[in-house]
């Protein structure tokens, strides 16, 4: 579409957050006070800083089963727990930390960070974006509802049939597991579109797509991926549902069904979502690991590039998670050397980082030292995978603690690690107030040794033999000393990460306050005030290049940004839409107002589930009506946003 | 349990070698790229104090690539290397050097392992559990497969490991090259014993190998002098038989492990416990608190019944 299509032409102004049009605006975006404006709000910043603060949460919760874990296991032969105890515990901590604190925590920075880096005002689906929070808050509370009638699912995260049949597995562990997947597969759909429209059409005008922050390439190559995987799992746990509850046979081995079926469908889902949890993760470190450099991100578009060929290639080793399943030789041989390869595009983002260290001047902060520490402890993640990559090694590697210890430099290395760095250099524009450098920086040697302490002996329990899942050890093994190492780690590791909280609690009353732009960085959030209002811009800006505050320095791009004088949109919630590649500017977006129809529809959405959990078909039945009654009513068109039948003829 | 040292002949020493070099890649990798970027920090980090980031100055210093263009062209010849290294590996352990004479099904149950001797002279097949005999110096074909869940069959020091599928046979074959006892674990998670699920292979020279399947096709031993072992022996078949076998007795269960000639293994309840008499009667009184969840139920024999019971098992040597 050209310009020529606007209904009106906006007027260019420059405005600023004390002018009229910012008070305007206000009041036109603020989400009413009080209980009532909390349960109803499509704020992306609130509802991004509700995503963090859930994710971590579940990571407390995902810890305090982890340390619960590794008490029973520090010594041979005790009995803490029980077997069954044991089992749901490590089940649970694996669906906690992949599935409610992993990808939950990136969407948490995503939803916050996307429109505020894009230089717009919300989600192109403000209120889709908050029927994702309450459906992944939902999932969660969902499958943690499992404790409560001692039967958490208990089957691993992966979750392998037949051991999660009826027969072998006769309580509602696995119903509660299969649901809640399905679940919060839902909201991370939903999420997945949101962002990807959201990147597509709702940039700043002048953010070609070559311009783009590396985070939101992150989390937009990983929406497709989300796309693309999610049915897979949705799928084969909906088999697995219908096999334990009506006796259909996908993966019953008796009835000549196929549980190597579920391992398949398993891991086409679940190897593309190890690189989900990870490249917005990584995303957050090409964006921010520069502003600490005082340079430019080395190699962004071979960066972008190598994000983008990891997510393809995600798609194509998902076999190396069952070498030793009896695939015949020639499958073994391609996604073996298929999943050597996936290691280059890594490798290009490994070399950027220490590249743009080297030809920059490091600033070292809290936050650095976080994305410094991680430089390493991804490429030990790394490595470690390219040793199970090998065929002939991983049937001597796979189900020992080798790949436990290579999964979690993989989630706290690469996840974690990013996180508590993107969080010190984020958390100013969240709250307005700086965290503290002094116990931030105790808190990072704590975590670094602690979660080295834990991890790197493990390597060698799992080369000495050790298999993964066990719930205790004979003695004379020669695995005593090194799971007592590892769960002395884990008690570190475990402070330091409440030494962040604590940062996090105390600073958020008395920390310093931050500025619009405490660490001179280059992209458009920083020009915003600490914390952001509610129409995040004034004007929309314009961008002239991808460093947009630090052009006059650089002396990139053509012309000169504007992040002062833009577009004015004060008729109502308005939001730019520009075009696909160069960001034209396209049309004027009437967004919606604050709802609770993304709660309700969340809350008999969850309901309904529950109901085929306790198998209340007529419950689950209306339900399903309620939810259509509320997607209605979410989506009634409303005059004043102009969405009124016409007759153009 | 360990199999950075093998005893594995042909296989074991492929798979250690690869795997050693490639551990050895891994580190020197991680030691490197450690020590670039700490060296890049000392070296160039600013003296300015963190809070004034707006007074360091931004500039673009070069453009950094070469950086990319050689650490990934390194990276990418020592993975395309390490990849032609592992498939070679592949090919050259696929198949064992020459046919294999023995072959031995394994079938896996929650939660202890059932072996079975092949033969081509029919009266030499024989079923035991948990502990498995092989020559040395020969390759042994492993027959896999499971009658509930996915189980792994994994000797670490011998070999790699495979999964034990449903309605599936897969194979595996492993060879040792020095007589001793190797010690094996499932490797794939199967409920709630998957813990205590071991058993152990012990190689022996080949006539000793051949000594010790002809014992165990004796018959049970029913000496005549000894009236407890008779009585021992009725009640075994009364209380146990349901669910084991014995040959050359009247128990003939196949639900649990195959007890004949049971006090020539190192281990009762699948690498559990060591095999002594005070261990066994433990065991068999309350098999729950040794491996709770496993499928032997509490019998509660009385004192006698326990005594009998056991003196009889000691006499299946």
């Amino acid at each position: 579409m050209a310009v020529g299509t606007y209904e009106r032409a906006p007027t260019l102004e420059r405005a600023d957050y004390a002018s009229p049009v910012a008070s305007e605006l206000e009041t036109i975006w603020e989400t009413k006070p009080g209980i009532g404006g909390w349960l109803s709000t499509v704020d992306h910043k609130e509802l991004g800083i509700r995503y963090i603060a859930t994710a971590f949460a579940f990571l407390i919760l995902g810890g305090i089963e982890a340390l619960v874990m590794r008490v029973q296991l520090a010594r041979p032969n005790l009995s803490l727990l029980t077997p069954e105890q044991y089992n749901q515990i490590f089940s649970m901590h694996g669906i906690t930390m992949i599935f409610l604190y992993a990808q939950p925590v990136l969407t948490g920075f995503s939803a916050y960070l996307f429109p505020l880096l894009l230089g717009t005002r919300d989600l192109a689906f403000p209120r889709l974006n908050a029927f994702s929070y309450w459906a992944y808050l939902a999932a969660g509370l969902f499958m943690y509802a499992s404790f409560l009638v001692a039967a958490a699912p208990n089957d691993g995260w992966f979750n392998y049939a037949p051991y999660s049949l009826k027969t072998y597995n006769p309580g509602p562990n696995m119903d509660f597991y299969a649901l809640g997947m399905i679940l919060l597969g839902i909201s991370t759909t939903a999420g997945a579109i949101n962002f990807l429209v959201t990147v597509l059409r709702t940039r700043a005008p002048g953010m070609s797509i070559n311009r783009l922050p590396i985070l939101t390439w992150g989390t937009t190559t990983t929406s497709v991926g989300i796309l693309l995987s999610m049915p897979a799992v949705t799928l084969a746990c909906f088999m697995l549902w219908a096999d334990r509850q009506f006796g259909t046979h996908f993966f019953d081995a008796t009835a000549r069904g196929q549980p190597l079926l579920w391992q398949h469908l398993f891991w086409i889902f679940a190897h593309p979502w190890v690189y989900i949890i990870v490249l917005p993760a990584m995303g957050i470190v090409s964006d921010a690991l520069p502003i600490f450099c005082r340079r430019p991100l080395v190699g962004y578009t071979v960066v972008v590039l190598g994000t983008i060929a990891t997510m393809v290639m995600g798609f194509g080793v998902w076999l190396h998670h069952m070498f030793a399943t009896g695939i015949p030789f020639i499958a073994l041989s391609f996604f073996s050397g298929a999943s050597f390869v996936i290691t280059i595009p890594s490798a290009v983002a490994v070399f950027a980082w220490v590249a743009t260290i080297w030809t920059g001047r490091p600033v070292i902060t809290t936050a650095f030292l976080f994305f410094a520490g991680f430089i390493s402890m991804f490429v030990i993640g790394g490595v470690s995978g390219v040793m199970t990559a090998s065929v002939a090694a991983d049937r001597q590697l796979t189900d020992t603690y080798f790949v436990v210890a290579h999964i979690h430099y993989v989630l706290i290395g690469i996840n974690l690690f990013p996180v508590i760095g993107g969080l010190f250099v984020w958390f100013p524009k969240m709250t307005g107030r700086m965290l503290n450098e002094r116990l931030g920086k105790w808190s990072f040697w704590i975590i670094l040794c602690g979660f080295n302490l834990a991890f790197l002996p493990m390597h060698w329990t799992g080369l000495a033999g050790m298999p993964r899942r066990i719930y205790t050890y004979q003695d004379g093994m020669g695995w005593n000393t090194v799971n007592l190492v590892t769960s002395i780690g884990a008690f570190f590791l475990a402070l330091g990460i409440l030494l962040v909280l604590i940062n996090i609690f105390l600073s958020v009353r008395n920390g310093a306050v931050a500025g619009p732009n405490p660490w001179d960085g280059p992209t458009l959030e920083w020009v915003t005030p600490s914390p952001p209002p509610p129409y995040n811009f004034a004007v929309i800006p314009a961008v002239a290049s991808r460093h947009p505050l630090w052009e006059d320095r650089l002396r990139e791009g053509m012309g000169h940004s504007s992040v002062h004088r833009g577009l004015v949109l004060d008729d109502g919630k308005e939001m730019l839409a520009t075009t696909v590649l160069d960001a034209e500017p396209d049309a004027i977006l009437k967004m919606p107002e604050d709802s609770y129809s993304p709660l309700v529809v969340a809350v008999v959405m969850t309901a309904g589930f529950a109901g085929l959990l306790l198998h209340w078909w007529v419950f689950s039945g209306i339900c399903a009506w309620l939810m259509f009654m509320g997607l209605l009513v979410w989506l009634w068109p409303e005059p004043k946003l102009g969405q009124s039948a016409r007759w153009d003829r | 349990m360990t199999y950075l040292r093998t005893f594995g002949g042909f296989k074991g020493e492929q798979i250690k070698v690869l795997t050693w070099a490639l551990l050895i890649q891994a580190i020197v990798v991680v030691v490197i790229v450690s020590l670039l970027v700490l060296i890049g920090v000392l070296l160039r980090r600013s003296r300015r104090p963190a809070t004034g980031l707006d007074r360091q100055p931004v500039q673009e210093t070069g453009s950094g690539l070469s950086w990319i263009y050689i650490g990934v062209g390194i990276s990418t010849i020592a993975l395309i290397g390490s990849m032609i290294w592992n498939g070679y590996t592949m090919a050259a352990i696929d198949r064992p050097p020459r046919a294999p004479e023995l072959t031995i099904e394994v079938r896996g149950h929650q939660w202890w392992w059932e072996v079975r001797y092949l033969s081509q002279d029919t009266s030499r097949i024989f079923e035991t559990a948990n502990e498995i005999h092989i020559p040395v110096g020969q390759p042994v074909e492993f027959r896999v497969s499971t009658v509930d869940v996915i189980h792994s069959f994994w000797i670490p020091a011998l070999g790699d490991k495979i999964d034990l599928i449903p309605n599936q046979i897969n194979s595996n074959w492993l060879e040792a090259d020095s007589p001793g006892i190797y010690r094996g674990q499932c490797s794939e998670f199967c409920g709630q014993q998957h813990a205590h699920m071991g058993l152990v292979v012990v190689a022996d020279k080949p006539a000793d190998f051949q000594a010790w399947w002809d014992s165990q096709l004796q018959p049970a031993a029913l000496p005549a002098d000894q009236p407890q072992v008779a009585e021992g022996a009725t009640q075994f078949v009364l209380r146990c038989g349901a669910c084991h076998n014995i040959r050359g007795t009247q128990a003939g269960g196949r639900l649990g492990p195959n007890l004949s000639h049971l006090m020539s293994r190192k281990s009762v309840a699948a690498g559990t416990l060591p095999n002594n008499p005070a261990y066994l009667s433990g065991w068999i009184a309350d098999p729950q608190t040794v491996k709770p969840g496993n499928l032997m139920p509490n019998l509660d024999l009385s004192g006698p019944e326990l005594a009998s019971i056991r003196t009889f098992l000691e006499a299946q040597k």
